[in-house]
């Protein structure tokens, strides 16, 4: 009972995850696209600037939470899929960089060399996670001792590939649709366009990963099993199917908020799909890792239970009340205070 | 090289400059929180300017600390996945509640208060620096309690069947003291650094004659807190030492180069081991009885020597030895300087000895951490957890090629963020407050 508690509070912490951290990193990924001046890039920055920080802790806990409840499947996970690991890592870390050294020097060089980094790691880091959960979803190559047999080349494979363009595409969206929240004027104004835009790439590719799922993955032989689960997908594709209605009629809160519905039901339709495997071996069924072998001692699951239970509600609150906090759009204003990026 | 001597390297590149950063999170937030508080007290704008001037110093300090913290999460499992797996029961569970008790407090309201100024009130602006204060400080808390169960495990059973570690009793793990103990002595030594990281750039301003009033009262502020910290981490490194002795004397030995088993064993001042030959080849000066007494309390009592343990139970003596040797060096360099600084620091502007020794003064308690970080973690070798893992068994089972190109990268990646870290860092220290708030 324990473990099946923890696999669902693990999946749930990487979900948060990707709805927090996924705007952020779909801002940057945007930049290029839609800041057509300086000003504008400096309201993007500025819309994830108290943000991204915080987001990006939900995958520390995601990590931690990982080590804590399933060391096995840490240890696998981590050591077997070492280079995506550590190229999501160098990503993330050029990515803080770029928010807090950009601002710092008066130079057009300084600057534009920054830019240049901030979108290279932004979606460089969408679709290193987009690669990394497909093939968590479809198997890898691990014996049974935990050994990867394989290299980073092998990971981008058709699926691999179609889930780093699914997700950059997700959080492309869900970036878009939050950039209509924190400015106003022209550059909101394209960024509705591009949600509009970024919305028809992700229901094609919606379809287009349902199919390869089908070829790649067992995901469905659970959906056959457990039929419930089926509210899962209705509900991710519900929450996407709102989103150009509620754009259309300025509620960019709501629109956001169904974004954020749609990642999380994917989220849990994929790994759901696995469960109880946390790792799928491709070449060895005995390499194959469970919440129920790969996990920690009750006792263990229990303790972190109670952390959790205690932490995590009170962590969502503060995040919550700094959210609103920060809800207005980047003024002007606000990007000429000393604080600003 | 092989993939454990790799790993190890890695890993004590990434910390090592992990390390750079976090002393000075630790220590100048709550400097800050100091400032701050006085702003809210007496109303006085000279107060929140402080906080400003030093919190702009903070943030830049701030973000690689936190990003470098994410490697080290992540290099558990990716290079030393048979450790996680043998002791993840235990470990693991720690990190966790680090990351959901202190990360997120920190990142969330370090956000509030550098974006808040105009948003929130000045009083719970204010809580704010002190949530980060605190936040950080719990965070160090429970990583040196996940360390201090690497260096006296507590708390654990073996499991034959599963073949690893797992947790029999939180509470001991948790209250460790030895853990507590290596806790008190890095957090009072982050406090102080800080303490002279505000004293040096201080001092730098006013050998210039530069906002001679504002570094002024910065400086008296700090000194008399910074003197405190020194003579309180002695004390806490006395205890450590004699925690050191009781549970890891092998450690104890190498630090000391003490080689045979004796009572009364003298403290000499000058030594110079000689590993090769299993001797020290200079021994000058000694003590009678002072390493018996330091190290338990008692002039006749027994020190173990390193002949005592095969060669292959043993540290790497040099490396211990000299690291220790320089770090308590250093320790009293800080303690003859704070006090320098205190007696002086009514006057301190006219004294541009003083001034320019604190100014140079500003990298040595960075030294003297990451020294006495490596006597802790070298003097623990050949075990990754003390006589219970061994390091070489604990690394994980991947391509020594991979390893080598994630080192190069590191290093490479490291090298210009530290550079680029601690040039902006120099830049707005230097440039003063009046330079920050035009």
């Amino acid at each position: 009972m324990l473990e099946i508690i923890w696999f669902i509070l693990w999946t749930l912490l990487w979900a948060v995850y990707f709805v927090l951290d996924g705007f952020d990193l779909g801002i940057g990924s945007l930049m290029p696209f839609l800041a057509g001046n300086e000003e504008q890039k400096r309201l993007m920055y500025n819309a994830a600037g108290p943000f991204w920080d915080g987001n990006e802790v939900w995958l520390i806990s995601a990590g931690g939470i990982t080590f804590a409840a399933f060391p096995k499947v840490y240890a696998v996970m981590f050591s077997a899929l070492y280079a995506p690991l550590l190229l999501l890592l160098f990503c993330l870390i050029l990515r803080a960089t770029s928010y807090e050294f950009r601002s710092k020097v008066e130079s057009a060089a300084w600057r534009k060399s920054w830019d240049c980094v901030h979108f290279i790691v932004n979606i460089l880091a969408c679709v290193v996670l987009g690669v990394f959960f497909a093939n968590l979803f479809m198997g890898i190559p691990v014996d049974a001792n935990g050994v990867y047999q394989g290299n980073l080349l092998k990971l981008f494979n058709v699926y691999g590939i179609a889930g780093g363009i699914f997700f950059t595409l997700i959080f492309m969206m869900h970036g878009a649709i939050w950039l209509t929240i924190k400015t106003r004027g022209p550059l909101q104004a394209k960024a509705f366009l591009a949600a509009g835009m970024l919305w028809v790439g992700v229901a094609a590719m919606l379809i287009i990963f349902l199919i390869l799922t089908l070829f790649y993955t067992n995901i469905y032989s659970n959906y056959l099993r457990m039929p419930w689960l089926v509210a899962l997908p209705l509900l991710a594709v519900f929450g996407l199917a709102c989103i150009p209605r509620l754009l259309n009629e300025n509620r960019p809160l709501m629109a956001w908020l169904s974004s954020a519905l749609f990642i999380v039901c994917t989220t849990f339709f994929g790994v759901m799909g696995i469960y109880p495997n946390m790792i799928i071996s491709s070449i060895d069924p005995k390499g194959t890792i469970t919440a129920f072998n790969g996990c920690s001692t009750p006792m263990t699951l229990e303790i972190m239970l109670i952390v959790a239970l205690v932490m995590v509600p009170i962590v969502l609150l503060y995040q919550f009340w700094m959210y609103r906090l920060f809800y207005k759009p980047v003024s002007v204003e606000d990007l000429n205070s000393d604080h600003a990026y | 090289m092989d993939v454990v001597m790799l790993s190890r390297l890695q890993f004590a590149v990434t910390i090592f400059f992990h390390f750079i950063f976090v002393p000075l999170t630790l220590g100048l937030s709550i400097i800050i929180a100091w400032m701050e508080t006085r702003y809210v007290m007496s109303g006085d704008e000279f107060w929140k300017r402080q906080a400003q001037f030093w919190g702009k110093l903070f943030i830049i300090n701030f973000t690689l600390g936190v990003v470098t913290g994410i490697t080290q999460e992540f290099q558990f499992g990716t290079n030393w996945s048979k450790y996680s797996e043998y002791v993840g029961d235990i470990f693991g569970s720690l990190l966790a509640i680090e990351a959901t008790v202190a990360f997120f407090l920190e990142s969330t309201f370090i956000a509030v208060w550098h974006f808040g100024w105009h948003r929130v009130g000045p009083k719970l602006h204010c809580l704010c620096i002190w949530l980060v204060a605190i936040a950080g400080n719990i965070s160090a808390l429970w990583i040196i309690i996940a360390n201090g169960f690497m260096q006296h495990p507590v708390g654990y059973v073996i499991d034959e069947a599963q073949g690893r570690a797992v947790l029999s009793n939180f509470y001991d793990v948790v209250f460790n003291g030895f853990a507590w103990g290596q806790y008190a002595h890095t957090i009072l030594g982050s406090w102080a650094l800080a303490g002279f990281f505000v004293l040096g750039v201080s001092a730098w301003h006013l050998l210039r004659k530069s906002d001679v009033d504002f570094f002024h009262r910065a400086f008296r502020m700090v000194a008399p807190f910074t003197l405190v910290l020194c003579l309180v981490l002695a004390i806490s490194g006395d205890e450590q030492g004699k925690s050191v002795a009781e549970h890891q004397p092998v450690k104890l030995a190498a630090m000391e180069a003490h080689w045979h088993t004796g009572k009364n064993v003298p403290f000499y001042l000058f030594v110079i081991p000689d590993p090769a030959n299993e001797r020290n080849s200079v021994e000058f000066l000694g003590i009678p009885s002072l390493l018996s007494w330091i190290s338990y309390g008692s002039a006749d009592a027994e020190v173990k020597g390193l002949l005592d343990y095969p060669p292959t139970d043993r540290p790497p003596v040099s490396e211990v030895f000299w690291n220790f040797r320089g770090m308590v060096a250093l320790g009293v360099i800080f303690i003859a300087l704070s006090l320098w600084a205190t007696w002086q620091r009514k006057k301190e502007e006219q004294n541009p000895w003083l001034l320019k020794c604190l100014v140079w003064n500003v990298p040595l308690p960075y030294i003297a951490l990451m020294l006495g970080w490596a006597v802790a973690e070298i003097g623990r070798q050949p075990w990754i957890v003390y006589n219970l893992m061994r390091t070489s068994d604990a690394v994980s089972p991947i391509p020594t090629s991979s390893v080598g190109l994630s080192l190069i990268a590191f290093t490479i990646l490291y090298t210009v963020l530290g550079v680029l870290d601690i040039y902006l860092l120099a830049k707005y220290a230097l440039a003063g407050p009046k330079a920050q708030e035009a």
